[in-house]
């Protein structure tokens, strides 16, 4: 390809200003320093992601993400007083939580009281003090040249930094809390390792004005670790989510997210089986209407074998709304009884909304099984009716319909409050749909 | 004045305009058992979705009079309140929807159209298995989803579960009999049977004059080609058991 500069938009002018302004002050000197500088350069020759770049084809943020928002500052006292009750959404759960505003770690929001076996830092200070053990993980959970995890790793702030050590089973759930009060933008990075045998429950939550969120989590999951992942988004704005995950050996992952109330969201996870005899389960739920965008995109490589992997998405649409799933298996040479199965399926309740699907099998074993499937159609107009003719009206026989369709992949949460609290949130989005005639 | 009248009905299939019911006259009157006999296809299904409102049937001439109130332009929610009931010849499958969730939003949401206190949960409860230990249906089966995993026969049970359970002024059986072995006729029909009362009317459709021993009717009517063509008493049964349909379907062509 003929060596052009490429004409920038706004944002991409604003975010290369932002990485100039703040290189000096951002956390963390030399190793550090230079991951942001590559990262960047990677950012600097590509540009934003459009839609003729494949993995983001569906979700152009050239066009999405018109001007970057200024950089965050840190949050002030009143802000802060503000987030106090911020994660409401797993407050049932009496998760041990760790907020973020505006993308900054807010220790006097957080639940820091010591626990055995569990240790918890901030990010910044990590790169700051340079840190051997973090700046060694960072970036190698799940090598990617993404352009989202790109401008994360170039302009990250904060984040946590969490270790389970061996053995340690949590009595509770980490939540992480981000919350945004101002229309800025935020990259925050954390690290969590669980290592060999631990058990730990991990939510996330996003809420607050519409912001430019960008976030990005290494979870390292130890061999025979048991690690459960919850996201909830829920905010207006642009938010892209990196998720890179690499389990060792007979370990169990299980994530799941939620997309509600949104304006343009990419959940993107990069996950890893590097040992063998592992089980994971990606699934995700987004309740979408207006003109929300809600992107999950998945890359599953199977590096080991003897791993199972299930994915399960499921989207209800209304008005214009878009939902896009994107699920690429990679099974590499060796990786022989490997068991990958992809299963999404949208509901329409308009006709003008939009769902995509991307599956695709990259094999390069034998000896696997692997599969795909997805549907996408209207509400049964003869279930409705059967509702219906014993009494119940169309708006409560449309919303038992949703919560049943959506109910198939939320009862797969093993954990009873997990799947309560999102089974609530799913029916408070339910109770203000509108029904048109 | 009786609890239905059926005046002149003339309904066509929306969209293709095939027409189905062909000038229909009925009158049901409160308290009465009326059984629907008549061959395939002659529109007897399609009177009793009618009934219940279900979309994708044009009405083109005619009127539905319950109480003296018309029913066309009422959504089939209003009309389950106003109390018409339909047993499905063909009862679907909900997942994910409980049967009891289903059983007391139904129940309450009719209440309430009809201006009446919600039922509370102990009484509902109560009223559920009693109904279900008299039809032989498992507490089991209550737990699933609506239908789900039901055998036809279970389905045609848990139907007379429902319309026990909902009270209706006028039920609409269509075909509740058929793929139920000899006992669980009996079940049904003694379920049904528990239900008659001066104040609810029943329309009866089937093709066996056998559940018609069971459930023994007022009147019966025989439908042909989308209009009654000749009504009776319950002889008239016996008499379509030994004679078939082929004089009506002359008749009414
Ligand atoms: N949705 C539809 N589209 C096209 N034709 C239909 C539709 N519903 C019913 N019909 C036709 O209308 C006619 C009457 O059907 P209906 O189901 O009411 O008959 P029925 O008397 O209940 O028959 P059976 O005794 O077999 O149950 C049949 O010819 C049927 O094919
Ligand atoms: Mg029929």
């Amino acid at each position: 390809m003929a060596d052009v500069t490429p004409i920038r938009t706004p944002a991409e002018q604003a975010l290369a200003a932002a990485y100039d302004g703040a290189r000096g002050t951002l956390p963390g000197k030399g190793a550090v320093a230079s991951l942001r500088e590559d990262a960047f350069k990677r950012f600097d020759a590509k540009g934003l992601p459009t839609r003729r770049v494949e993995e983001w084809k569906y979700t152009d943020l050239r066009t999405g993400l018109r001007q970057a928002l200024p950089l965050a500052a840190p949050p002030d006292a009143a802000a802060k007083a503000n987030a106090k009750d911020a994660g409401a959404v797993f407050a049932s759960l009496k998760p041990r939580k760790l907020t973020f505003v505006d993308g900054a770690f807010v220790p006097e929001l957080s639940d820091l009281t010591p626990e055995a076996g569990l240790s918890i830092g901030s990010m910044a200070e990590a790169l700051t003090k340079g840190d051997a053990e973090v700046t060694a993980k960072l970036g190698k959970t799940f090598e990617t040249d993404d352009i989202a995890v790109a401008l994360n790793t170039a302009l990250m702030g904060d984040g946590v930094v969490v270790r389970v050590a061996a053995g340690t089973a949590l009595q509770r759930p980490l939540h992480l809390v981000f919350v945004t009060l101002t229309e800025t933008s935020s990259f925050t990075r954390s690290l969590i390792v669980v290592e060999r045998g631990a058990k730990v429950a991990i939510a996330e939550s996003h809420e607050g004005v519409a912001a430019q969120v960008n976030t990005a989590l290494e979870l390292i999951v130890g061999d025979e670790a048991e690690v459960d992942y919850y996201k909830v988004v829920a905010n207006r704005g642009v938010h892209l989510g990196s998720l890179m995950l690499s389990a060792g050996k007979r370990a169990r992952f299980d994530t799941f997210v939620l997309n509600h109330d949104v304006g343009i969201v990419r959940n993107q996870s990069f996950v890893r089986f590097a040992g063998q005899h592992s089980k994971g389960a990606m699934r995700g739920v987004n309740l979408l209407r207006a003109e929300e965008h809600v992107d999950n995109t998945l890359l599953i490589e199977h590096a080991a074998a003897h791993c199972a992997g299930r994915e399960q998405f499921k989207a209800v649409l209304d008005g214009e709304s878009h939902s896009v799933f994107q699920g690429k298996i990679v099974v590499n040479p060796g990786a022989q009884k490997t068991d990958s199965k992809m299963m999404t399926r949208a509901l329409l309740l308009s006709d003008k909304a939009e769902a995509d699907n991307k599956p695709e099998l990259e094999i390069f074993a034998d000896d696997v099984v692997c599969g795909h499937g997805a549907t996408a159609g209207a509400l049964d107009p003869t279930l409705k009716f059967y509702l219906m003719s014993r009494g119940i009206d169309e708006a409560q026989a449309e919303a038992l319909l949703i919560q049943a369709f959506i109910g198939e992949t939320v009862e797969e949460i093993a954990d009873e409050g997990f799947r309560d609290a999102i089974m609530n949130a799913s029916l408070a989005w339910l109770a203000t749909r509108e029904v048109k005639p | 004045m009786s609890l239905l009248e059926i005046k002149n009905l003339h309904v066509e299939i929306e969209d293709e305009g095939k027409k189905i019911l062909n000038g229909l006259n009925l009158t049901i009157e409160k308290g009465q058992v009326a059984a629907i006999m008549g061959p395939n296809g002659s529109g007897k299904s399609t009177l009793a979705y009618v009934l219940a409102g279900r979309p994708g049937y044009a009405v083109t001439e005619g009127e539905i009079l319950l109480n003296g109130e018309s029913i066309l332009e009422m959504e089939p929610n209003e009309r389950a309140a106003k109390g018409v009931f339909l047993a499905f010849q063909y009862p679907v499958e909900v997942p994910g929807v409980a049967t009891m969730t289903f059983l007391r939003t139904a129940l309450n949401a009719q209440r309430k159209l009809r201006g009446e206190n919600e039922v509370s949960t102990p009484e509902f409860i109560k009223m559920v298995r009693e109904t279900s230990d008299n039809l032989g249906i498992g507490q089991d089966m209550l737990r699933r989803g609506v239908n789900v995993g039901f055998s036809g026969g279970e389905k045609k049970r848990a139907e007379i579960l429902q319309m026990a359970i909902l009270q209706p002024r006028l039920a609409v059986l269509d075909e509740t009999d058929s793929g139920l072995d000899i006992d669980a006729l009996r079940i049904v029909s003694e379920g049904v049977n528990r239900l008659r009362s001066p104040e609810r009317s029943m329309i009866v459709i089937t093709h066996y004059q056998r559940l018609l021993d069971y459930i023994v009717p007022d009147v019966v009517h025989v439908m042909a080609k989308g209009r009654v063509v000749r009504s009776g008493g319950k002889e008239l049964a016996l008499e379509l058991e030994a004679n078939g349909y082929a004089q009506y379907t002359d008749e009414a062509a």
